[in-house]
């Protein structure tokens, strides 16, 4: 290995590594708020990258209709519930703004010229279709459960993955798809040769991390949040309210993940079942951090993908074989460091 | 006692099976069984013992290949020339392998608390399966072909309707193994692990060990699987052994039922036909060709944790009609002797003692330097007004908790670094503050897991039941010690119908199996009528009498008065008075702490 093959390899490592980042900061955000490991999130990812893919190619993506049906269910919840205690005006006007939103997306997808516009809206666009569809997925699927066992919950997790992965061959068919970069132009940076792609991603990663960060120490709504995090009673005793919270770690996870897809969507084929492998090291940087420390799981997370960057060099075959296995050496550490006996429920 | 009827008819349907249905029913039998098989190990990790794994199929997968390579290859390495291409040694080296593999894995996650264990199995899993499919000498994405058929006894089991008798054999086999662990003293301690940790360690029980027993058995339980499996189709390549097959796994279980081990045949089997009918219908609903079935069972599942997270079995119970449910109580043989006792130490020996304990937490000092002894054949209570350090002073006593400072002596021994486990097994009993059962079993198991130390035979006797005798005897004294604090009519009672009182006085039969000389009761006469604190003080003073040291921290002071020998007072995490119950009724220290000092 030479020095060219290592900045190359260096650069595949960061690129992923900032999208594991970015993963495993949406995996510890949601599991600390909500108790839910969201093995779901992978498929925000390819959900992201091929709704993208199908807007460039200026076709509708078909996702407008599974958000629209959802929509209706989630809306039919609501009015049923309603129906049952008391009808409220405010809340029937935001139910008709939720369908009406479905719909406007449904439009827009149909009657734009979707090839032809910016790349920029085009991203807008694919985000403003899957945000929604985290808190509708919290909604319909976790909420119900908010009080259940965590094992319950990882199971119902599971299973809303296993489901996403079906739709996400009903809709975009088993091709895989790739989009155009964001910009064509390399930088040459001394004897190195740097992808514009690769800036992009860090450049992002960094700035979507920053103002999470922000947003988490200077707003109220994020300090709701981290105080959900910290004692989910005492925070509902305050008045914040556990589905406002779900419902909100939910669309931040969407909106992270689906971002995460069109970043690397033009550098790597994703295909509908992507999205779980590439969760999934999003999972290792987590477990690295051992499910609670942030910026630990952000470094632990690009580590993951310099290893895999240079274990493709060395041993391409087992690239993943190494990377899984890199949790082992964690769990014995945590595991030297357990003594305690404690009852879960 | 109808259920043997339904069990017989199902034998009968089973020896005919093979004979009257064509070969694609009993092709699918056999898959039902092969994952039946899988299922019911994750029964027993998942519902009784509360953890979950999705890399079954990766131990499947571990069987089914060391068979397939032992079988197959010509010139197998000399260390394992011996195994001769026989499927029989073959399955003895995949368990082998299995095991090493259970344990090494077992000791790496069952430490941990929760989700480390589900997260570690998806990586691990997808670890064996690109291996399976990278190494060449396992034939890579393409496998291994031309697996021998198995041969019993002479009789060669070369096709479906033939393996068949194996397969369901050996199911059933599995499934009476599993039953009569669960109905023993090691079963008791396996059921303990979902929420009864600390109490179970508390009674003796080695938590680590159990859930240790439970992964084991739920990995040889898929390896033979896979074993099987293998020589049914003479082939194997990765794909079967992938993480959505760990994944279905789980799902026949939930589907089928955690609570029960029929719950992994009814799961097994309807996800099997499920799966093929929806397989045939669904393209032509969608128009295309896929795995669409996979959203059906994704969003089964959701609705099925919504709305009957047991699982199909209970439902199907309840349209048994009742005459025909199972309704037998565990026996008990009043003819066995009973289990040996420990000699009690002579009455005025002092048994525990603490020595300047101080605990601080942060900048809190919740006991400072107190000293207290107990002695044989006397009643202690720890007293004091509420935040007075009692409960401290409590976890110090009991090894729960280590003091900052000083010293715990009990039995003349140290209980530094100590764990509860080594504490009861010295003699030391306890109940909790807070109550701790195991609601949905039996009055009378709850009170056995007491006894759990005064048993010795291990998981092999009782998967076979080859420990009945030692069973009765366990069941005999927490029948004995129920009868003997009043709760005699409520043996068969699920332990959570009872009213806390009687709960309450359900942990001190459980504390007094154990056969303690000294028991520690936090609270024991809260939540009680005045007839049962009555009975209560009867059986203390009967306790004390017999040479028990008892300590009990209480705030009912009619009953403290009247049965304790001394009391210590504590405030503010300091004693500030011992003596005769006489003595600290006038004491001025304590009127104070109590009712506050003079204007």
């Amino acid at each position: 290995m030479n020095f060219q093959i290592a900045t190359l390899l260096g650069q595949d490592g960061l690129t992923n590594g900032a999208i594991y980042a970015l993963l495993a900061l949406s995996i510890l955000l949601v599991f600390t708020v909500t108790r839910i490991l969201l093995i779901p999130l992978g498929e925000f990812v390819t959900f992201g990258a091929l709704t993208m893919a199908a807007i460039q190619m200026g076709k509708a993506p078909v996702l407008e209709w599974l958000l629209l049906l959802l929509t209706t269910i989630d809306c039919s919840l609501d009015i049923y519930q309603q129906a049952r205690t008391r009808i409220d005006k405010t809340k029937l006007q935001k139910t008709a703004l939720k369908l009406g939103y479905a719909l406007l997306m449904v439009g827009l997808m149909h009657y734009l010229n979707l090839a032809e516009t910016p790349m920029f809206f085009q991203a807008v666009l694919t985000l403003c279709l899957i945000v929604p569809l985290g808190p509708i997925m919290y909604r319909l699927f976790f909420q119900p459960l908010a009080d259940a066992p965590a094992l319950v919950l990882l199971i119902v997790s599971i299973a809303t993955h296993v489901a996403m992965v079906g739709v996400g061959l009903l809709l975009f068919g088993p091709e895989g798809a790739r989009t155009q970069p964001f910009s064509d132009s390399g930088f040459r940076l001394g004897n190195v040769m740097l992808k514009s792609q690769t800036l992009w991603i860090i450049l992002v990663s960094i700035v979507l991390i920053v103002s999470l960060f922000i947003a988490f120490e200077r707003t109220l709504y994020g300090k709701a949040l981290r105080a959900t995090a910290v004692n989910r009673m005492g925070a509902r005793l305050q008045g914040i309210s556990p589905v406002f919270a779900g419902k909100a770690t939910f669309a931040l996870a969407a909106f992270l993940g689906a971002a995460s897809g069109i970043l690397i969507a033009p550098i790597t084929t994703l295909y509908y079942d992507s999205g779980f492998i590439i969760s999934l090291k999003g999972f290792v940087g987590a477990i690295i951090g051992g499910l609670i420390s942030y910026p630990i799981a952000a470094i632990g997370a690009v580590a993951v993908g310099m290893i895999e960057a240079f274990s493709m060099f060395w041993a391409s075959n087992y690239k993943e074989i190494i990377v899984f296995t890199l949790i082992i050496p964690f769990l014995i550490w945590r595991s030297m460091n357990s003594q305690h006996v404690e009852d879960e429920e | 006692m109808k259920h043997r009827y339904l069990i017989a008819i199902g034998l009968v349907f089973l020896t005919l099976a093979p004979l009257v249905l064509p070969t694609y029913q009993v092709t699918l039998l056999n898959y039902i069984g092969l994952y039946a098989l899988v299922v019911l190990g994750l029964i027993l990790l998942t519902g009784v013992g509360g953890m979950t794994s999705f890399g079954q199929a990766a131990f499947v997968g571990l069987g089914a290949y060391t068979t397939a390579y032992l079988t197959t290859t010509e010139q197998l390495p000399a260390w394992l020339s011996w195994t001769a291409g026989s499927p029989w040694l073959a399955l003895l080296v995949g368990i082998t392998l299995t095991a090493a593999v259970a344990l090494f894995l077992g000791a790496l996650t069952l430490r941990l608390s929760g989700h480390y264990l589900p997260l570690g199995t998806i990586a691990w899993g997808i670890s064996l399966y690109y291996l399976f499919g990278t190494m060449s000498s396992m034939g890579g994405h393409t496998g291994i072909s031309g697996l021998p058929s198995l041969s019993f006894f002479g009789l060669l089991l070369d096709k479906g309707e033939k393996i068949f008798y194996l397969i369901w054999v050996i199911l059933l086999l599995a499934i009476w193994i599993t039953s009569n662990l669960l109905n023993s003293r090691e079963g008791r301690a396996i059921r303990a692990l979902k929420g009864g940790q600390l109490m179970a360690e508390s009674m003796g029980v080695n938590t680590f060990r159990s859930k240790m027993v439970i992964f084991l058995i739920s990995a040889l339980f898929a390896a033979i699987s896979g074993w099987l499996y293998a020589h049914t189709q003479r082939f194997v390549n990765p794909t079967p052994f992938g993480l959505h097959m760990g994944i279905d796994y789980l799902f026949m279980a939930l589907i089928g039922g955690v609570g029960s081990v029929w719950g992994a045949l009814v799961g097994a089997g309807v996800l099997t036909m499920l799966k093929q009918w929806l397989q045939d219908w669904l393209p032509l609903i969608m128009g295309s060709n896929g795995q669409y079935e996979t959203i059906v069972f994704g969003l089964l599942i959701v609705f099925m944790m919504q709305r009957s997270p047991g699982g199909l079995w209970p439902l199907l119970v309840k349209l048994v009609p009742m005459r025909w449910r199972i309704q037998q109580h565990i026996l008990i043989n009043e003819n066995v002797d009973n289990l040996s006792r420990r000699p009690l130490p002579e009455k005025g020996e002092l048994l525990l003692e603490a020595h300047d304990v101080t605990r601080r937490f942060g900048g809190l000092v919740a006991n400072n330097k107190m000293n207290l002894s107990l002695h044989a054949g006397e009643v202690l209570a720890l007293i004091g007004p509420n935040g007075a350090g009692k409960s401290t002073m409590f976890n110090q006593l009991s090894a729960v908790d280590t003091p900052s400072d000083g010293e715990v002596i009990f039995m003349g021994t140290s209980l530094q670094g100590k764990s509860s486990r080594q504490v009861a097994n010295m003699g030391m009993s306890r109940t909790f503050q807070h109550v701790k059962l195991l609601p949905t079993m039996t009055v009378l198991e709850n009170v056995a897991l007491g006894a759990h130390m005064r048993g010795s035979k291990g998981v092999m006797s009782a998967a076979l039941h080859r420990e009945r005798e030692e069973e009765q005897r366990l069941l005999k004294e927490a029948k004995y010690q129920l009868e003997r604090v009043g709760l005699g009519d409520h043996l068969y009672a699920e332990a959570g119908s009872l009213a806390l009182g009687q709960q309450r006085i359900l942990e001190i039969a459980r504390a007094l199996c154990a056969d303690p000389c000294v028991l520690l009761l936090d609270e024991p006469a809260a939540g009680l009528r005045f007839k049962e604190k009555q009975a209560l003080a009867q059986l203390l003073t009967k306790l004390k009498e017999e040479g028990l040291a008892i300590l009990l921290v209480e705030h009912d002071m009619d009953f403290v008065m009247n049965l304790v020998d001394r009391i210590v007072v504590m405030e503010f995490g300091e004693k500030i008075a011992e003596g005769k119950p006489e003595e600290i009724q006038t004491n001025p220290a304590v009127l104070e702490a109590y009712l506050g000092g003079e204007e």
